[in-house]
C-alpha cells in the first residue's frame, strides 16, 4: 500500500517529461495511474467484504512511535476507491477542460500529488502520519485553487481555504496528541480496540471539541462553510474531485473514523448532530439562493456534508448504513454534475443559470448525464441517491433526543435539494433557448467519460443495490460502526414514513422549481442584508485584526533603532538567564587574591581601565589607542597563561587593527553627542547589569565542571599521528583542519567584500 | 586568576554592550572590538588558566612533559580571533562606505531607506 500512496507522488515527478512528450494526450495517460490504483484497490474488495482488515507498517521515526503504517478495511477502502476511480475521470476531464492552458502540466503535477495524499490519508493507520497527510492535502488544495494565480481572486480564496484547513489542522494536531498521550498510542487501530479506560483520565471534552476542530473546517461544516464555495476559484476538475468527492470528505472520514471510539459520548454524539444538520440545512439554503452553476453546486456539497456529519452523530444503526450509502451516492452524482457544470461553462462561456437554456439538442449526452446525476441528488428512484436519502431520512427518525429538530430539517432540505437538482439539470438544458456568449458544442470525449460514467454507475447502482452493498457498503458500515450489522439495500422498502417524506420532499421541491425564477429578487436582498451575519464576515473582521496587530506590534518592536533592539535583546538575556542563575544557584561574588600575581592585577587593572576609558573619552584618536592598549593588555595576558600562539595572532591583529581604525574612522566626523542624560543613564543601567550578569556567570562555571576536558585525545595523538609539537598548530591545521579552511573562506568573503566596497561605486543617479 | 579574570570580563562585556548602544556609528565599532576582546578572554578564562606551561611538545618526545594548558579552547579562541578581525575590517569598511552614501554617522537617521 506503500507503494500505491508514493506511486502518485512519484508520477507527479515525472509530469514534466510526459507531458512534454505526450502532448495532449498526457490526461489519457496519466489517468492510467488511478485506473491502475482502482484496480490494485478493487482487487482487495473480496477480502475486505469479507470482514478482513488488512495492514501494513513501515518504520519511520521509532522512537516516537510514529510510523507509516496503512490499514485497509471497509471504510478506507471505499474512500480509496471513490478517489481512484473519480481521480481517473477527473484526469482525463481536467485534459480536456484545460486544453491548451500554458500550466497544464504543473495542474496535473499538483492534482496526483493531492490524489497520493489523499490516498495516503485515508489508509493511514498513524494518527501522526494521517496528519502529514491532511495537511498535504490542504497544501495542494491550496495550489489547485489559487491555479489562476494571476486572478487576484483566486488568490484570495486559495488563501482562505488555507487559512481556515489550516486553522483546523493546527486544532486536530492537539487533538491527535492527547489522544495519543492519554490513549497510549498514535495507531488508529489500536485506539480503537483498546478498552476505553484512559476516558476518565483523558480532557476529553477538550480532545473531542480540538479534532471536531480539525474535521469541521476541513469538511466545511457550519461556521465554517464559507471557504467551500470561494474554493470553485478552482478550475473545474478540481471543484469536480477536491470539493466534491475526496479533501472536503477528509474531515468526514475521520469523524467515521473514530466514531467507534466516540460514539457513546454525549458531546460527540451532540455536536455532530446538531452541526450537521444545521450544516445540512444552510448549506441547502444558500445552495437555493444562489444562480451561478458551481456555487449551488459547492452549497448543496456543504449540504451533503452536513448530512454525513449528521447522520454520524445520530449514529444508530441505520444511521451508519445511511451514511455509506449516501457518500458512495454523493460522490457520484456530485463528481458527475460538476463536470456537467464545468463543460457547460466551457462550451457556453457562463455558468450563470439564469443565462442558460434550451441546450439539450445541442449537448444531448451532457444533458443525459446531468439528467440521471441530478435525479440521484434529488433523491428520484431508481437512482442510487435515492436509497441514500431514504435511509437517511429513515434514520433522522431515530435521532433520539434532537428527533424534531432534525427532522425538520432534513425534510426542508430535501425540497430545495430537490428544487436545485431540477434548477441544475433543467436550467440549462430544457426551455427555450437562451443566447449564451459563446456557441455550445457537445463536450469532447475527455469531458464526457466522466459525467455519463459516473451517472451510469449511479443507475446501476440503484438499480442493482445488491452489488454495492454486498463489494463496498457493508464493510464500510461495520467499519463506522465498529461491529458488523446486518442489512440490505434496497429500492423498495414499503409504504412507510421515510416514504411519504420523501414524497413530501419531491413534491416541494417540485413547488420551489416552480417559483424558482420568481423568488431570485426578493431571495437576493434578503441575502444582501444577511450578509453582515454571515461567518464569513467574521473571517474578514479577524484577517483586518490581524493585520492591524502586526503593523502595531511592528512599530513598536521593529522600528529599525538598532540601539531598542540591543536593548530587548540584552535585558531578555540578562532577565532571563539572571533569574535562572539566582533561583538554580544562587549570585556570589567571589575574589581569590591568593591566586594572583602582582603584575598580573597591574594588567588586569589596565585593561579594565583602558575598557572604561574608551566608553568614555571624547576624542576619537584617544579611543582608538585605548582600542591598541587593550588588545596588548589582551595579548600580554594570552602569553602569561601559556598561550604564546594566542599572544602572536593578537599582537598582530591589534597592530592591523589600530591602522585601520587610523585609516578609516579618521574620514569620518568626530564624536557627536547624540545622547540625552536619560539614555546615558538607560544604557548605562543597560550595561552593567550585562557586565555584572557575565560576571556571575563565570564565577558560577568555575566551580561547575562537570567533564574532564576532551583535549587529551590531541594531545596524546599530536605527535604519534599528526608529527606537529605545537599542539595548537597541529589542531588547527589537522585535526580540525575542515574548520580552519572554512575559516579561510571567510577571510576571504571579508576581503573580498572590503575590496568591492572601496574599488566598485554605484554610479549616482543624478549624474 | 580565574576570578579575577571574571571581573575584568564583565567590565568589558559592559563597555562594550553601552558602546554599541550609542548612535555614533563609530562607536558601535568600538564596541565590537571590545566585544570580541571580552568573548575571547571568556573562552580562555573559563577553560582554566595556567601559568608558563604552553602545549608544546619537546624535541625527541611524544607527549609533553608534566601538565600542560589545555590546547583546544587555545585554538579555538585563535581562529575566533581572526574571524573577528575579518568581521572588523569588513564593517569599519561598511561603516565608511554607508557614510558615503548616506552622509550621517547617526546610526538613528541611517534606518530611513531612502537615501
Amino acid at each position: 500500500m506503500l507503494y500505491a500512496v508514493l506511486s502518485g507522488f512519484l508520477l507527479a515527478a515525472l509530469v514534466p517529461l510526459v507531458h512534454r512528450s505526450a502532448g495532449q494526450f498526457t490526461g489519457w495517460l496519466l489517468a492510467l495511474l488511478p485506473a491502475a490504483l482502482t484496480v490494485y484497490f478493487a482487487s482487495f474488495v473480496p477480502l475486505i467484504s469479507g470482514g478482513e482488515v488488512l495492514g501494513q507498517q513501515w518504520t519511520w521515526f521509532p522512537g516516537m512511535d510514529i510510523h507509516l503504517g496503512f490499514t485497509l478495511d471497509g471504510l478506507s477502502l471505499l474512500f480509496a476507491l471513490l478517489i481512484s476511480f473519480i481521480g481517473t475521470f477527473v484526469l482525463i476531464y481536467a485534459g480536456g477542460y484545460l486544453k491548451g492552458h500554458p500550466d497544464l502540466g504543473r495542474f496535473y503535477i499538483v492534482m496526483l500529488s493531492f490524489m497520493a495524499s489523499m490516498l495516503g490519508l485515508v489508509l493511514s493507520d498513524n494518527l501522526v502520519a494521517l496528519f502529514v497527510f491532511w495537511e498535504l492535502t490542504s497544501i495542494t488544495s491550496y495550489l489547485l485553487i489559487g491555479f489562476n494565480h494571476e486572478s487576484e481572486k483566486a488568490r484570495k480564496c486559495a488563501l482562505q481555504g488555507l487559512f481556515v484547513s489550516v486553522i483546523g489542522g493546527f486544532f486536530l494536531l492537539v487533538g491527535i496528541m492527547l489522544l495519543g498521550i492519554y490513549g497510549g498510542s498514535f495507531s488508529i487501530v489500536e485506539l480503537l480496540n483498546s478498552s476505553e479506560d484512559w476516558f476518565s483520565a483523558a480532557p476529553l471534552t477538550l480532545l473531542i471539541l480540538c479534532i471536531l476542530g480539525g474535521t469541521f473546517t476541513k469538511s466545511a461544516q457550519f461556521p465554517f462553510h464559507f471557504w467551500l464555495p470561494n474554493a470553485m476559484a478552482a478550475p473545474t476538475p478540481v471543484s469536480a474531485y477536491l470539493h466534491s468527492a475526496t479533501m472536503v470528505k477528509a474531515g468526514v472520514y475521520l469523524m467515521a473514523r473514530l466514531n467507534p471510539m466516540f460514539g457513546e459520548e454525549m458531546l460527540w454524539t451532540v455536536m455532530l448532530t446538531l452541526f450537521g444538520g444545521v450544516t445540512m440545512f444552510v448549506g441547502a439554503w444558500l445552495a437555493y439562493t444562489h444562480t451561478d452553476a458551481k456555487k449551488v453546486l459547492a452549497y448543496s456539497t456543504v449540504m451533503a456534508l452536513g448530512t454525513l456529519t449528521m447522520l454520524i452523530g445520530i449514529g444508530t444503526e441505520y444511521a451508519m448504513i445511511a451514511f455509506a450509502a449516501f457518500l458512495l451516492g454523493h460522490s457520484l452524482y456530485k463528481g458527475a454534475l460538476f463536470m456537467v457544470a464545468g463543460s457547460i461553462d466551457h462550451e457556453a462561456g457562463t455558468k450563470d443559470l439564469t443565462k442558460l437554456g434550451g441546450m439539450r439538442s445541442l449537448m444531448p449526452w451532457t444533458a443525459g448525464a446531468a439528467l440521471l446525476a441530478a435525479l440521484s441528488l434529488a433523491g428520484v428512484p431508481p437512482l442510487f441517491g435515492f436509497i441514500g436519502k431514504e435511509l437517511m431520512l429513515e434514520a433522522v427518525l431515530s435521532a433520539g433526543p434532537l428527533q424534531g429538530l432534525v427532522v425538520a430539517l432534513a425534510v426542508v432540505s430535501a425540497m430545495m435539494t430537490a428544487a436545485i437538482a431540477a434548477v441544475v439539470a433543467l436550467k440549462p438544458f430544457y426551455g427555450p433557448r437562451v443566447e449564451t456568449p459563446k456557441q455550445p458544442h457537445e463536450a469532447p470525449l475527455a469531458m464526457l467519460a466522466g459525467p455519463v460514467v459516473l451517472a451510469a454507475v449511479s443507475l446501476l447502482f440503484g438499480l442493482l443495490p445488491g452489488v454495492p452493498e454486498t463489494l463496498l457498503v457493508t464493510a464500510a458500515v461495520t467499519a463506522v460502526a465498529g461491529m458488523p450489522l446486518d442489512f440490505y439495500l434496497s429500492l423498495w422498502h414499503g409504504f412507510n414514513l421515510p416514504l411519504l417524506l420523501s414524497v413530501v420532499g419531491l413534491t416541494g421541491g417540485a413547488i420551489l422549481y416552480r417559483y424558482w425564477d420568481r423568488t431570485r429578487e426578493p431571495l437576493e436582498r434578503l441575502m444582501t442584508r444577511l450578509d453582515r451575519f454571515a461567518p464569513e464576515t467574521g473571517y474578514f473582521r479577524a484577517l483586518d485584526g490581524i493585520i492591524w496587530l502586526c503593523d502595531w506590534q511592528t512599530r513598536i518592536l521593529q522600528n529599525g533603532k538598532m540601539g531598542n533592539y540591543m536593548i530587548v535583546l540584552v535585558m531578555t538575556t540578562v532577565v532571563i538567564v539572571g533569574y535562572t542563575l539566582a533561583a538554580q544557584h544562587g549570585i556570589q561574588f567571589t575574589l581569590d587574591w591568593q591566586d594572583i600575581n602582582f603584575y598580573e592585577l597591574a594588567i588586569v587593572a589596565l585593561l579594565m581601565v583602558t575598557a572604561v576609558y574608551a566608553t568614555t573619552t571624547r576624542s576619537r584618536l584617544g579611543a582608538v589607542a585605548t582600542m591598541g592598549v587593550l588588545g596588548f593588555m589582551v595579548a600580554l595576558i594570552f602569553i602569561l597563561f601559556s598561550a604564546p600562539d594566542l599572544g602572536i595572532t593578537q599582537v598582530l591583529v591589534e597592530t592591523l587593527t589600530v591602522i585601520l581604525l587610523v585609516l578609516v574612522l579618521f574620514r569620518l566626523p568626530g564624536f557627536a553627542r547624540y545622547s540625552t542624560l536619560f539614555e546615558i543613564l538607560r544604557d548605562g543601567f543597560v550595561a552593567v547589569s550585562f557586565g555584572a550578569l557575565m560576571t556571575v556567570l563565570i564565577l558560577a562555571t568555575l566551580d561547575a565542571r562537570m567533564f574532564e576536558p576532551i583535549s587529551s585525545y590531541f594531545v596524546e595523538a599530536a605527535y604519534p599521528e599528526a608529527l606537529g609539537r605545537n599542539i595548537v598548530n597541529v589542531i588547527l591545521v589537522d585535526f580540525r583542519s575542515l574548520d580552519t579552511l572554512g575559516e579561510l573562506f571567510v577571510l576571504g568573503i571579508a576581503a573580498l567584500g572590503v575590496y568591492s566596497m572601496l574599488k566598485l561605486r554605484a554610479e549616482k543617479l543624478n549624474d | 586568576m580565574e576570578t579575577l579574570m571574571a571581573y575584568a570580563i564583565g567590565v568589558l562585556f559592559g563597555c562594550a554592550v553601552y558602546m554599541m548602544l550609542r548612535r555614533s556609528i563609530v562607536k558601535l565599532v568600538i564596541g565590537l572590538i571590545i566585544l570580541s576582546n571580552a568573548a575571547n578572554l571568556l573562552i580562555f578564562a573559563v577553560s582554566g588558566m595556567t601559568r608558563g606551561a604552553p602545549p608544546l611538545i619537546p624535541e625527541g618526545m611524544q607527549l609533553p612533559e608534566g601538565a600542560i594548558a589545555d590546547p583546544l579552547p587555545q585554538a579555538l579562541v585563535l581562529t575566533a580571533i581572526v574571524i573577528a578581525f575579518g568581521v572588523l575590517a569588513f564593517s569599519v569598511v561598511l561603516i565608511h562606505r554607508a557614510f558615503e552614501v548616506v552622509e550621517t554617522d547617526d546610526l538613528d537617521q541611517m534606518k530611513d531607506t531612502d537615501t
